[in-house]
């Protein structure tokens, strides 16, 4: 059943979170899953969606120990929540939601629920929505998941209070981010940034930081390791100072480099570096983003690639940029792509550094050591310099020089100039804020000394102690809210029509792949016209790669295709019929059953029919049926001249090479000469593999036929039921 | 400022230090900019802050930010914009929730005002 959004939407006046806190994964050592020990693994879930090959091994799920990352933000956070449920259940427990732009320099709270633009508005509402519907997903997986979005901008504060009241158990929180991305005044955000990270602190919130940014910005990525090192340090630092406890203060890290360059002989020695000076921090491995085009295969690549650097060094959080990052705000589908990279990935590195170990001298060492000492002599300048504003208004950062090297082209700020400037005031003596959670001088004093350590007593607790005190605002704009936007898409929530959707409830994308045998200009323009010709609307192409600059170019595009579908009008397969073992074995019993079975045509592969016929794997012998395999690369003559000289009553052949529909020529020369031997009606004739459709075997003069997915029990099922017709 | 590398001459005092002295020097530098910063913190405040204890004393966005810029306008952020609602509702013999509306709707300023001697 899909999630009742509306039902979700109702009563939040009234929602309150029933946790604070970040939650990491609880680890099984030593995990025991179908035939495989695990090392480090945690806790499998109650409810989830294993990885596609995961049927050959029983369907085990087993869930790597590190938290899991999934950026989640589309715009319209109604339809978020279904992406977060189908991330869940492929393995996410940290659901991040980015922000609609230009939130950072609103001046305040954002209310209600406005359509956002490459993110969401992040207001009371709309988390008071996503946590609500995160209890129920969690309860659902059987794991707690942790919800996130950002303590940044002008409203820093604000927002740390909000979160902290509506239970948010993860935050970025980095003053450097507003002072060199957002072009937010820098005392501003540094005193801002002790409020906020006391508000942290007391939410028992995880927090991260931005100096992934440096790298995604710099003119040559792999030139910023040092200054990020510095980065990382005056925000861990920083915070740690305000109260946050280490354990819950995340480096942002992200192996900087990617491919054609040599990226990990490169990035790895950073990310040792990074994780010997910041013994007791927490790792957020993030992936790489600076160099990722439109190809999905290529972003894949890179994130499995940095997921082996993880699993070099450490990681507590591994973070999942989606492969379409390079091409559009993220689809469903690749939120899922890219968690379930993730879980692949880990799961195939599990216990490596049992078998491996890094060099402790070389070149490793060597590039590890001058990192760390290029960080030092980064500050030691900056010291020298002035402090922090001082080096910021030099243009320190997000240079192209690697450290000491400058290329003269850093962000420079001013310390008196950004938005916000000038707006710092000094506390007064009598200064007093009757709450909890606040920093720094606070004349508590001066109307009670007993209150001191609990400045919100004066007022009889405030909102973190009594959350009855929350305002709570539903809408401030009548027409861009959720409760419009899902007017229209009722037959749609509702499950009555159904339309393409790539993020949106009916937004009608849909993504064609297409080849042409030309050059890429021509492969454009003859991809539109196809758009035409499909009635596509609004078609564009998203990806193209070339095969060979004449022979071939591969053309990805996307359109959107207006038409309803009436889910009461579809026509569904049957659903699989299948005795009970029992059944089975007492339908064998009163009546033996002997077949023959091979692999017919050229073909070596065996595994497909084995896994159909032993025992082990639980085949058809289980129930009593004799079987009698003759291999694989079998004559169509040899297994209908067994058949009758075994006396069998049923043949499997096994189809699997599928070239120029040579599994249906197999299938129909079985048919032909099980006829020309006259033995076609007394015999059951089942074709199977992993490209056959049913249908079309039969078509072909099979019985019946099998394709992927099948169990013995669906062959053993067939078999018992076809024979009484015989 | 254009320079070209000069790691290997600029890092003659480093050389010598064992790795865990490198690492100390670090973190020691690392307090030396960040110190500064935290102090910053301590002895001031800005109209986020004081939105942000505002919505702690049971304020809506929409009021904190009244309240504030009334405050901020009138040189009474110093004082603590969640202060000048304590203090006027404590005046006032009134709910804290009752002053802080009363601001929020321009009402009440002189008064406050006048509680803090005139501002700065």
């Amino acid at each position: 059943m899909r999630l009742n959004i509306e039902k979700i939407l109702e009563n939040l006046k009234d929602y309150r979170p029933r946790r604070r806190g970040w939650t990491w994964r609880k680890s099984a050592t030593d995990l025991q899953m179908d035939a495989f020990t695990y090392r480090e693994i945690s806790e499998p879930l109650k409810e989830s969606v294993p990885l596609i090959t995961a049927h050959n091994f029983n369907n085990i799920d087993p869930q790597p120990l590190p938290v899991i990352t999934t950026e989640i933000a589309s715009g319209r956070f109604e339809d978020d929540i279904r992406r977060m449920r189908m991330a869940a259940h492929h393995g996410a427990d940290h659901i991040m939601v980015i922000r609609t732009a230009g939130q950072s320099h609103f001046d305040g709270l954002l209310e209600g629920t406005p359509q956002g633009i490459g993110g969401v508005p992040i207001t009371r509402k709309q988390v008071r929505a996503q946590r609500k519907a995160l209890d129920f997903i969690e309860d659902e997986v059987g794991r707690p998941i942790n919800y996130h979005s950002y303590v940044s901008g002008v409203a820093g504060p604000d927002i740390a209070v909000m979160f902290a009241e509506e239970g948010v158990n993860g935050v970025h929180q980095d003053p450097q981010y507003n002072v060199i991305y957002r072009n937010i005044n820098m005392v501003r955000s540094f005193v801002d940034a002790c409020e906020s990270k006391m508000l942290i602190k007391w939410a028992n919130q995880a927090q991260i930081d931005g100096a992934h940014n440096a790298n995604a910005t710099a003119r040559d990525a792999w030139k910023v390791m040092p200054e990020l090192m510095v980065q990382h340090a005056i925000n861990s630092l920083f915070s740690h100072k305000v109260g946050i406890p280490k354990e819950n203060i995340c480096l942002s890290t992200v192996p900087p480099t990617s491919t054609p360059a040599p990226s990990i002989f490169m990035d790895l020695p950073y990310a040792v570096a990074l994780r010997q000076l910041f013994a007791g921090y927490r790792m957020r491995a993030q992936m790489h983003t600076k160099y990722i085009q439109s190809s999905t295969r290529e972003a894949t690549v890179t994130h499995v690639l940095n997921m082996l650097i993880s699993k070099l060094t450490s990681v507590d959080i591994q973070s999942t940029i989606t492969p379409d990052e390079g091409r559009n705000v993220p689809w469903h589908m690749y939120n899922i792509e890219a968690c379930d990279t993730a879980k692949q990935a880990l799961l195939a590195m599990d216990g490596i550094m049992d078998l491996v170990e890094l060099k402790t001298d070389g070149p490793l060492a060597a590039k590890v050591r001058e990192l760390q000492e290029r960080a030092v002599l980064f500050m030691e300048e900056m010291v020298e310099l002035g402090g922090y504003f001082a080096a910021v208004e030099a243009g320190f950062f997000v240079d192209s020089g690697c450290y000491p090297e400058r290329g003269g082209d850093g962000i420079r700020r001013e310390m008196n100039g950004g938005i916000g400037a000038g707006s710092v005031v000094p506390r007064e003596k009598d200064y007093f804020a009757p709450v909890t959670a606040h920093y720094g001088y606070n004349n508590v004093a001066q109307y009670d000394p007993g209150a001191e350590n609990d400045p919100a007593n004066l007022i009889g607790g405030c909102t973190l102690e009594d959350p009855e005190k929350i305002i709570y605002i539903d809408e401030l704009d009548e027409t861009d809210n959720v409760n419009e936007r899902m007017k229209d898409l009722k037959p749609y929530h509702a499950g009555t029509k159904l339309r393409p959707e790539m993020e949106w409830m009916a937004d009608g994308t849909v993504l064609i792949n297409l080849c042409f045998p030309t050059d890429v200009r021509r492969a454009e323009a003859a991809a539109l016209e196809c758009a035409k010709a499909m009635n596509l609307t609004e078609a564009a192409i998203i990806s193209r790669e070339i095969l060979h600059h004449a022979e071939g170019t591969r053309i990805e595009m996307k359109g959107k295709l207006s038409i309803d579908i009436d889910t009461a009008s579809l026509v569904l397969a049957p659903e699989p019929d299948i005795l009970s073992d029992d059944e089975i074995r007492a339908a064998i019993d009163a009546q033996p059953l002997t077949i023959v079975c091979g692999t017919v045509g050229e073909d070596e592969h065996s595994v497909g029919l084995r896994e159909i016929i032993d025992i082990k794997h639980g085949g058809i012998e289980k129930y009593g049926i004799k079987v009698h395999y003759l291999g694989t690369s079998v004559p169509v003559e040899k297994l209908l001249g067994a058949a009758v000289e075994l006396n069998a009553q049923a043949v499997l052949a096994s189809v699997i090479i599928s070239h120029d529909d040579i599994h249906y020529k197999n299938i129909a020369a079985i048919d032909r000469l099980a006829k020309e031997m006259g033995i076609r009606e007394k015999i059951i004739f089942v074709a199977g593999g992993t490209q056959v459709a049913p249908e079309s075997a039969v078509a072909h003069g099979a019985d019946a036929g099998f394709g992927r997915g099948t169990k013995g029990a669906h062959v053993a099922t067939f078999l018992v039921k076809q024979r009484k017709k015989i | 400022m254009k320079r070209n590398d000069d790691f290997s001459t600029r890092r003659a005092h480093l050389a010598d230090l064992t790795d865990a002295q490198l690492h100390e020097r670090f973190w020691q530098l690392a307090a030396q900019i960040v110190d500064p910063l935290l102090k910053l913190g301590r002895e001031n405040t800005s109209p986020a802050i004081e939105r942000s204890v505002l919505l702690r004393m049971g304020f809506s966005s929409l009021e904190v930010k009244e309240i504030v810029d009334g405050a901020h306008k009138r040189g009474l952020l110093g004082h603590g914009a969640g202060h000048v609602v304590y203090k006027l509702a404590k005046a006032k013999d009134i709910p804290l929730r009752d002053a802080g509306l009363m601001l929020a709707q321009n009402k009440g300023w002189e008064e406050a005002t006048a509680l803090f001697k005139g501002g700065n």
